[in-house]
Parts: structure tokens; sequence; C-alpha cells
């Protein structure tokens, strides 16, 4: 097992190797020059070349990707163009909130999408099964954007019941412990806190969710179905058990399986940041962040939040991996 | 009848399809004494099995429905039982074992724990006593280092070693009755005589009551003391196993005997009985094997036959045998 772990992190470096070479190359050859971006309109010619000289833009291609790449190893990603800030510094202070946001809406998705598929399962054709998988079909085709802005509408605008943007009312922000705002204010049992924190995220991280419940709700009740019929639960039927323990302690375990997958899957995209959820309803995490960084031609906070999105989404993925072993028991790592 | 522990009157479990309704039980009798051995014989799609689901209370509903019958357990109705009722019996008075070691076995749970479930659920075990008992199961169907094995997956188990564990599970409440449906088909030769002694020890020891149902009529001849043979969803011929091989009433049976390869005869063919078994949609209005029976007659096309008692202790369904006809 340890074994195996060491081989998979081994394995993580010609992929992000990958990922740095690709996003380095593509913006080194479409984005406008930075040296005439960081002087501004007003600078002459002599000194944007001056720039670019004490820059080391004028070096070849590899020699600059080698030097951006020995300076990402010892952990320096550049400083935005923006703010002048160390881009690492922008990502951390910004990346709480998208973590958060991540695992609100993948609770949401994996509460609500695993209860609907399994009901709709042992359900098989009820107006439940129809109504749910008619949802779940909108749940993946809507754009998300559209969901949001609709939400807002009708909850903040019409209804006034919960927050337009941000997330938190402006002042309740809790002691900063771990960086996520309902975690927090719970540590600190700062219930005024929390209160604000829960009524900001409610509607980002459904609007979020909708997509990753519609994809678990439709995987759970196609495995639910499948394992149904499997020899096993008739096993566990014959043995006189309840169906609701035939259901969730015999068939669900098995069925969770492939499910735990796609949550998997699902969680390394929403970690990256969720750059539409994030843009529509102002949220303040990557995703958004790296708008704003586009927006400005700001290359080394795109060039920094690309790779940090990437390696995330990568070790999320083996995480998700090495669950498997303790969900699967068939499942041997060597 | 003393000592009867299970009568099956006149059962019919259909299954209706978009297609028609299936009569794949229809109208099955039998009776079963404590300690005895019955196999049940037929094809693949004879209702064998579905006539063991339906004992169980287990069949897939829909399509399937028990519309007929009875069936008398230790003088309890099991038809007229609630669902609740039924979960007390399966498992505990009734249980079974199936055709697939490979797949009956819960992949994901230890051996160990699904055997003490069923205790837990039965006996009211505490979860350690539980497993100290799977231990002792286990122990029993001769498996051995049965404390290490009580810890194993099933897939980290033969074939053979999960029919014990599925042994050791159905008999772990002591029930009255053990229904193995085809438990050694799916194992080796050798093995598949190891677990049939298994379940002769077990059942002399526990007293327990058995429903074989084989296609195999030499795991019949081995262990059972009386015969079913169904065709079609019915029975068409009920035996004392010494009588039945030594002289087959049903055209059918007969061809079953007769296409059971021998050694000290020298054949270029072996003997088969011809044709297929029908579709159970649009069966014939007569006997059921009229169509593929060597020896049918005209009236044998028309004339549905019934199950009669020829002699003590055997039944017939066949208009061709003297005293046979409806």
């Amino acid at each position: 097992m340890l074994r195996y772990v060491i081989k998979r992190i081994l394995l993580l470096i010609p992929v992000l190797l990958g990922i740095s070479f690709f996003v380095f190359m593509v913006l080194h050859l479409f984005t406008t020059d930075p040296a005439a971006l960081m002087l501004g309109q007003h600078a002459t010619n002599e000194q944007v070349a001056a720039l670019r000289e004490e820059l080391g833009l004028n070096d070849p291609v590899w020699v600059q990707f080698f030097r951006f790449l020995s300076d990402l190893v010892q952990g320096d990603f550049g400083r935005s163009l923006m703010t002048r800030a160390p881009v690492l510094d922008e990502i951390f202070s910004r990346f709480p909130a998208t973590v958060e946001l991540a695992l609100a809406a993948i609770f949401i998705a994996a509460i609500v999408g695993i209860t609907v598929g399994v009901v709709s399962a042992v359900k098989q054709y009820s107006v439940f099964d129809y109504f749910s998988m008619i949802g779940a079909l909108l749940g993946v085709s809507m754009p998300i954007f559209w969901l949001g802005l609709m939400m807002i509408v009708l909850f903040s605008l019409k209804l006034h019941w919960l927050p337009v943007s941000g997330r938190i009312d402006i002042g309740m922000e809790p002691v900063h412990i771990t960086g996520l705002y309902i975690m927090d204010s719970i540590l600190t049992r700062d219930w005024e806190s929390l209160k604000s924190a829960l009524l900001h995220i409610i509607m980002p991280a459904t609007a979020l969710a909708s997509y990753s419940m519609a994809i678990i709700a439709r995987m759970t009740r196609s495995t639910m179905l499948e394992v149904i019929r499997q020899d096993y639960i008739r096993t566990a039927r014959a043995k006189g058990l309840k169906e609701t323990v035939v259901t969730y302690r015999h068939a669900l375990r098995n069925a969770l399986i492939p499910v735990i997958t796609v949550i998997g899957l699902q969680m390394g995209v929403l970690m990256g940041g969720a750059v539409l959820t994030e843009t529509v309803f102002s949220w303040p995490g990557i995703g958004s962040r790296l708008v704003d960084a586009i927006l400005a031609s700001d290359y080394p906070m795109v060039q920094g939040s690309i790779i940090f999105i990437a390696t995330v989404f990568v070790v999320v993925n083996l995480v998700v991996d090495l669950l498997y072993a303790w969900l699967d028991p068939r499942i041997k790592y060597s | 009848m003393d000592n009867l522990l299970l009568n099956v009157e006149d059962l019919k479990t259909h299954f209706f399809l978009d297609d028609g309704v299936v009569p794949a039980v229809d109208g099955v009798s039998f009776h079963l004494r404590k300690g005895e051995t019955l196999a049940v014989v037929g094809e693949s799609g004879s209702g064998k099995s579905i006539t063991s689901l339906s004992i169980m209370r287990l069949v897939p509903a829909p399509p399937g429905r028990i519309v007929g019958g009875r069936i008398t357990f230790a003088g309890e109705d099991l038809l007229a039982k609630s669902e609740k009722e039924m979960r007390d019996v399966r498992g505990n008075r009734i249980s079974m074992i199936f055709q697939e070691p490979m797949t009956s076995l819960n992949p994901v749970y230890r051996v160990g724990d699904q055997i003490a479930e069923s205790l837990v659920l039965h006996k009211r075990m505490k979860k350690k006593e539980a497993l100290e008992q799977a231990v002792e199961m286990l122990r029993l169907t001769g498996i051995p280092s049965p404390e290490k094995r009580v810890r194993d997956f099933p897939h980290q188990m033969s074939g053979g070693m999960r029919q014990r564990v599925m042994i050791a599970m159905a008999l772990c409440c002591q029930p009255e009755l053990l229904i193995a449906d085809e438990p050694t088909t799916a194992l080796d030769v050798t093995i598949q005589a190891q677990i049939l002694e298994l379940m002769q020890e077990l059942q002399r020891q526990m007293n327990t009551s058995i429903i074989l149902i084989t296609h195999d009529l030499a795991v019949v001849a081995e262990v059972a003391d009386r015969a079913v043979v169904m065709y079609c969803g019915k029975v068409v011929e009920e035996a004392p196993v010494a009588e039945l091989f030594e002289n087959p009433l049903h055209p059918y049976t007969r061809g079953l005997l007769n296409s059971i390869p021998r050694l000290d005869e020298n054949v270029d063919r072996l003997f088969m009985i011809d044709g297929v078994v029908p579709n159970m949609l649009r069966l014939p209005p007569g006997c059921a094997f009229a169509p593929r029976c060597p020896e049918a007659r005209e009236h044998c096309r028309e004339t549905a036959p019934r199950l009669t008692r020829v002699a003590p202790g055997r039944l017939v369904s066949c208009l061709l045998v003297e005293g046979g006809a409806a």
C-alpha cells in the first residue's frame, strides 16, 4: 500500500511538469508583452525594451521556461502584475473560500444525489422516479450561470430571503483558524457569523451542486438497479433482513463504489475554483480571481492559478483512488 | 401423515410479462417429512427454482406473483403470513443456499460478519458472541483455520470454500428446512462430493430437512430419499429415489435417465430427448411433454394429464401409464 502511494506520488511529477509546460507555452505565445503591460500606455519604447531585458524576456523560450520551472519548484510563482503581491499569497488568501464552497456543494450534491438515486432505483418507474430523473436531466443541462442568476432574481431580489453575493456580511468574519468561515464560526461558537455565512453560501453552493447532484443521482440510480439484481442481495433477503437493511447495508455500499469515482472527479473540478459560480455570486475564491487576472492580462497570476488548480485536481483524484481500497476490499494496491 | 414438515398444495406462481402470462409454477404439490431429503429435478426453466423462491416468498415481484395454492410449514400457512412474520421464518427456520457461490456472498463484507448478521438478527446475539459462533460454524463446515478465515473477504476464497460459507450461513440458526438450489452445479466434481457429504453430515447432526433442487441425477441418486420430477411448471412424477431409478414411469423421467452417459455401454452418440422445452407463453393444450414424447398418442396432445397416485408413494402425470389417466 505504502509503495503504491509513493509510486502514485512520483507519477504526479511528469503530469505536473506537462501541465506547467503547456500553461507556460500557451501564455507565452498568446499574451501581450508583459513589460509593456507593467509600464502602462505612456511608457516609451526604450523603457519597455529595458524592462524586457531586465525580466529576461529576450532570452530563448526554453531558458525562460527552465527559469520559471526552477522558481516554481522553490515555491516562487512570481508576483501579480495587478497587485504586485506574490501570486502564491494571493492564491492562498483566496483558496479557503473556494474550498468552503466546493465542500458545501459536494456535500449537498452527495446527500441529495445519493438519496434521490437510491429512492428512484428502489421505486423504479414510480412518479418519484420520473420526476427526479427529469430533474436530473434539467440539472445536467442547465447552464450554471443562468441558474445562478435566476436564483438571485427569485430568492434575493423578489423574496428577499438570501443575500445577493459575497461570503459573509461585512464585519461578521469569524476569528481566522482554518479560513473556512462555517468551520471557524462553529469552532469559536460565533453563531451570528455562522448564520450569516450559511445564508451566503446556500445559493452559490446549490447552484454549483446542481450539475454534480444530477450526475450523482443518475449514477446512483443505475448502479443501484444493477446491484439490486445481484445474487448476494437475494442472499441478504433470504436471511430475513428487512428491505431497508438490504437496501442500505448490502446494496448501497456496493453501488457507491462507482459513485465515489464521480464524486471524486467532481470534487477535483470544484476544488479548482468554480469560475462561473464564483463570478455570478461574487464569491471571493480562486475562480473569480482567475477571471479577473485573465481580463487584466495578469499572466503570472493566470499561470500560477492554473498550475495550482491542476495540482489540486490531481491530488484530490489520488486521494479518491486511495479511498477505494477502503470501500472495495477486492482492490489491492501494489 | 405424521412428522410432516412442509406441504405444498397446488402452488401456482405466474409471471405477468408484457407478452403474456408465464405459468412458471402451475399447480405443484409435494410434501416433505422431518429429516428427509427431497430432490426436485428438472431442466432449466422447469420451475424448480421458482418453487423454492415461492416457499421463501421471495419471488421477484413484479412481474412474479403467487396466484394460488397453499404452503403449510410446521402447521403454519406461509402464504397467509405478513411480510414481517415471513422475515422471522427466512434464514431462521427455513434457509437457502444458491447455485452461484461466487456471487452469492456480498463482496464488501467479511464472511464472518455475513454469518454473524443472521445470528444477531434471529438469535439476538451480541456481535462478539455471534462472531465466535461464526467461527464454530466455519469449523463445522470443515474450513481449515476458521478463526483466521472468518476475517476473509469472499474474493479471498475459492468457490468450494464460499459454498461452505454459504452452508455455514444457512445453518447457523439451525433451521428446520434447508433449501439448496443447485448447490454443487458451479463446483468441481471433487468439491461437489465434499459439499454433498457435508450437507448430509450436518443434516444428521441438526435433523434438518432438505429440499435439493438439481438437474443432476447423479446428485439425486447420491443424497435424496425421494424425488419430484418437474417439467414446464408441473410435477410429472414423484417417487422414492431407488424406485425412480429402477422403474421410471413418465417418459420424460425415462428420457432424463437415458441421457446419463454410461461407461459400461459403447455408444456412438449420447441419448438425448428430442426437441426443446416449449415456449412457456404458448404451452400446448394437452400434455406439455407431448411434442417431445416418443410415445405420445393423439389424445396426449388434447387432454392434459393429472398427477395421480399409481402405487404407494408413487405419483405420475401421464395418460399412458395405467391408472395415471385423468
